[in-house]
């Protein structure tokens, strides 16, 4: 029971990562996309407001897979950390890159400068959480044997299923970053970035739908047994769940009823990885490792549990206290077109206030 | 003692046994993104202190000067915090892309520590994030609140990775039944015995550090002619934290160096290069061990044996009781050792001076050579806490746990290693770059406009 627990805690710790610090990436995306400086400075400047005073927080979560990974399941961790060094390498550079740019970009002193930071900032928002997918994929279609780098370090994520979770864990976070964003403008009174991010909330929405459920035909080929998983019992529940919150969330967009899309989005991401655990269960990793093989002793799990437990005793009412603060606006900076110091006349953007 | 380190280094990797020819090169990662890291950890235990200090002064006095001296430390504060949990993802990674075998043999052990420190380390950022983009949003009295966490999480994430590397030095929590790694015990692990040395060691040294470097910055500014009530605040606030703390390092030292003494002997004759076991044994300064002797150094007599015991003719064991292959590099170890030493007690010298000057005549140091002292012992602080994690750290070697697992069995078994090391060096010059360039952008705009960057509040 306590390993069940303890791959509970994972896959939580995995959600709210693909939930909160996948919606940073997508932001990035966003960022990207947004087009030439003078045209895109106000979707960045949203981007900018939208992710200062939460991203640190929602990169721990990553932190705390890890480190719940190697404590209750050490093996599974040392074989899947030296089979994928490759893309988890590219990870390490991205997250550097993209949390120093971010921290940096405010203080650019020149355009040049200034898109130079910038498009550090979006390339590796896209690259991370690709990499990161195609890790996942990589686990779930068994191409992770155990042992000290046991595996093939290239075909291993670059397979046809390590590619699709890597293109669907960009466009779930970008769908998600347009969602969020699309509140936080209405709540800072920007309606033209509301209509903005709500077309591209629909676009991605749509986008990741289909290539979720196209997905499918490459997992029957590529992943059999993680496919039968998605498609009977536990798994196919899950899958559903997801279809409905995903289509529930498109329609939430569509009627701009954007606070109540986030909770939707979210379950929908939520109930694609607690399928995922259960289509590849009893394995950890498919077809060589099973959960208790894997497993840490009793011992261990009991303190890790204790020290959750404890942890979250003081984690919840701080973060409430965070995303309540976040959500009232009370830690709003004001909106600023990002970069539109460098032009010699800003555009008709009004400048006020969002406190 | 000997039976021990017979008994020592047979546990059989969870992952099978390594054939890395690249070892050295991902000892040279580790050893680059902690040296990296290392420097943020200070800013992360004792900078919020020192905010929120200045924050209490502004409190009471109502004296904007201190308001304006907490908001721009607090922006500095975030972007190093930033960094930081950057750099210490990258950390996380690491174990398992360089040291899969460690963590798959060990994780059950030592993991628990890290699960704590990542609520602690969740914690700190909410409420840094909190803090920084709070300022005139939330009431003085709630914003000063917010900011007691980070200093209490600033000491108890520190305290949990530390709690494992003194595992790693002095393993504990654990039995060893046919090479395999059974009766888990992670709270004992945990809660080992060097814990309470090292954490109050590292924890004076971030306040070393982070003190010496902030107040580096002012005295330079002192030295070109600011004489403002700003600046002056400014540099009194930091030093007189760094003064408060150095002299006391100097006795935690001694704590540390014969704790050394007591659970890894190999390491503390590593410190001087002493060949031999032996009763009222000599230090050296300076010099290079070579041919199983210390050369060309100054000869101080008895003075290890009161280093490690005490006592000038106090017995302390030599290098031999180990065979060649279990002792660590020894000039690597002796360098950082001494330059620790000296440096430390340079800075203590210079922190007596300021503490006598202003005990007597209530005022700061009027000479200039004070104030250029100020400037250098910014970044000799943070030199002596890098020899000071080389001295531990390669005084550890050739063992990852102590006596228990080699580093090489722990290495991965990965290609591109040396890859590895160079696209991180890269990336860590080019950031440490940024940063520079960042912070200056930070310190060149005035602090007038920094008061009040939003014009009317709000």
């Amino acid at each position: 029971m306590l390993p069940e627990i303890c791959l509970g805690l994972v896959i939580a710790g995995i959600t709210a990562y693909a939930v909160l610090g996948g919606a940073d990436f997508g932001a990035g995306f966003w960022d990207l996309t947004a087009g030439g400086a003078r045209r895109g400075g106000r979707v960045r400047g949203m981007v900018q407001q939208s992710m200062g005073p939460v991203w640190e927080a929602n990169h721990v979560w990553l932190i705390f897979v890890l480190v719940l990974m190697w404590t209750c399941f050490p093996t599974a961790f040392g074989s899947i950390f030296s089979t994928l060094y490759v893309p988890l390498l590219i990870v390490v550079v991205g997250i550097i890159l993209r949390g120093t740019a971010f921290a940096l970009r405010g203080q650019a002193a020149t355009i040049g400068e200034a898109r130079f930071i910038g498009a550090l900032f979006a390339s590796s928002s896209v690259l991370v959480p690709f990499c990161l997918g195609s890790c996942l994929g990589a686990i779930a279609s068994g191409r992770v044997p155990v042992g000290n780098a046991a595996g093939d370090p290239i075909s291993s994520w670059l397979s046809p299923t390590g590619v699709l979770v890597g293109g669907l864990a960009v466009i779930t976070g970008a769908y998600l970053a347009a969602v969020y964003m699309a509140g936080d403008s209405v709540r800072a009174g920007l309606p033209d970035l509301a209509r903005a991010f709500r077309a591209r909330a629909l676009i991605a929405g749509s986008v990741a739908g289909v290539v979720a459920i196209g997905g499918l035909v490459v997992l029957h080929d590529d992943a059999r047994s993680l496919f039968d998983g998605l498609t009977s019992g536990g798994g196919l529940v899950f899958v559903i769940a997801s279809a409905l919150a995903g289509i529930a969330t498109l329609a939430l967009v569509w009627v701009q009823r954007f606070e109540l899309a986030r909770f939707s989005a979210a379950a929908a991401v939520a109930c694609v990885t607690v399928g995922w655990a259960f289509a590849q269960s009893p394995y950890l990793l498919p077809d060589r490792l099973t959960l208790d093989q894997a497993a840490a002793p009793n011992a261990t799990l009991a303190a890790t549990l204790i020290g959750v437990g404890a942890g979250l005793v003081v984690l919840i009412p701080s973060l409430y206290l965070l995303y309540s603060l976040t959500l009232r606006g009370r830690l709003d900076q004001e909106f600023e077109p990002l970069d539109q110091r460098f032009q010699p006349l800003p555009g008709s953007g009004s400048t006020e206030g969002g406190t | 003692m000997d039976v021990l380190v017979l008994a020592a280094g047979h546990v059989s990797s969870a992952l099978g046994e390594s054939t890395q020819e690249h070892l050295l090169a991902a000892r040279h990662t580790q050893a680059l993104s902690f040296i990296f890291h290392i420097p943020l950890v200070c800013f992360g235990i004792a900078f919020p202190a020192m905010v929120l200090f200045t924050e209490g002064l502004w409190l009471r006095s109502g004296d904007p000067v201190y308001k304006t001296i907490a908001k721009r430390w607090s922006k500095v504060m975030l972007i190093l915090f930033a960094v930081g949990v950057v750099s210490g993802t990258i950390l996380s990674f690491e174990f398992g892309l360089l040291w899969p075998n460690f963590t798959a043999t060990f994780g059950s052990v030592f993991g628990l520590g890290f699960t704590l420190e990542g609520f602690s380390f969740f914690i700190e950022a909410i409420f840094i994030a909190i803090y920084v983009y709070g300022w005139d949003r939330l009431s003085p009295r709630r914003h000063f609140l917010c900011g007691i966490p980070i200093v209490i999480t600033g000491l108890t994430g520190s305290m949990f990775v530390i709690s494992v590397n003194a595992w790693m030095n002095h393993p504990t929590g654990f039995d060893l039944v046919g090479g395999h790694v059974t009766n888990v015990h992670p709270w004992a692990a945990l809660f080992n015995s060097q814990l309470p040395f090292e954490l109050t060691h590292m924890y004076f040294a971030g306040y070393m550090v982070a003190g010496f470097l902030v107040a580096a910055v002012y005295a330079r500014a002192w030295l070109r002619g600011d004489r403002s009530r700003y600046n002056r605040a400014a540099l009194i606030i930091p030093l007189t934290f760094a003064a408060l703390v150095t002299p006391a390092q100097l006795i935690v030292g001694d704590w540390a160096a014969r704790t050394v003494t007591k659970d890894q002997p190999l390491k503390l004759a590593a410190f001087e290069g002493l060949p031999k076991t032996e009763s009222g044994a000599p230090f050296h300064i300076g010099g290079i061990y070579e041919d199983g002797e210390v050369k060309h150094g100054i000869e101080i007599p008895d003075l290890l044996s009161i280093l490690a015991d005490h006592d000038p003719n106090g017995t302390v064991k030599g290098l031999n009781i180990a065979p060649p292959d279990d002792r660590p590099p020894i000039n690597v170890t002796r360098l950082s050792f001494q330059t620790m030493v000296f440096v430390g007690t340079g800075l203590a010298l210079i922190t007596v001076a300021y503490l006598f000057t202003w005990w007597r005549r209530r005022r700061l140091p009027r000479s200039r050579w004070f104030f250029r002292a100020v400037v250098l012992a910014g970044p000799l602080s943070l030199l002596a806490l890098i020899c000071g994690w080389v001295t531990t750290e390669v005084g550890r070697q050739p063992w990852i746990v102590y006596e228990v697992m080699r580093t090489e069995q722990a290495v991965t078994d990965a290609g591109g290693l040396p890859v590895i090391f160079f696209s991180l060096l890269a990336v860590y010059l080019s950031l440490l770059g940024a940063v520079i360039w960042l912070l200056r952008r930070l310190a060149r705009s005035s602090p007038e406009a920094a008061a009040e960057p939003q014009g009317a509040e709000s």
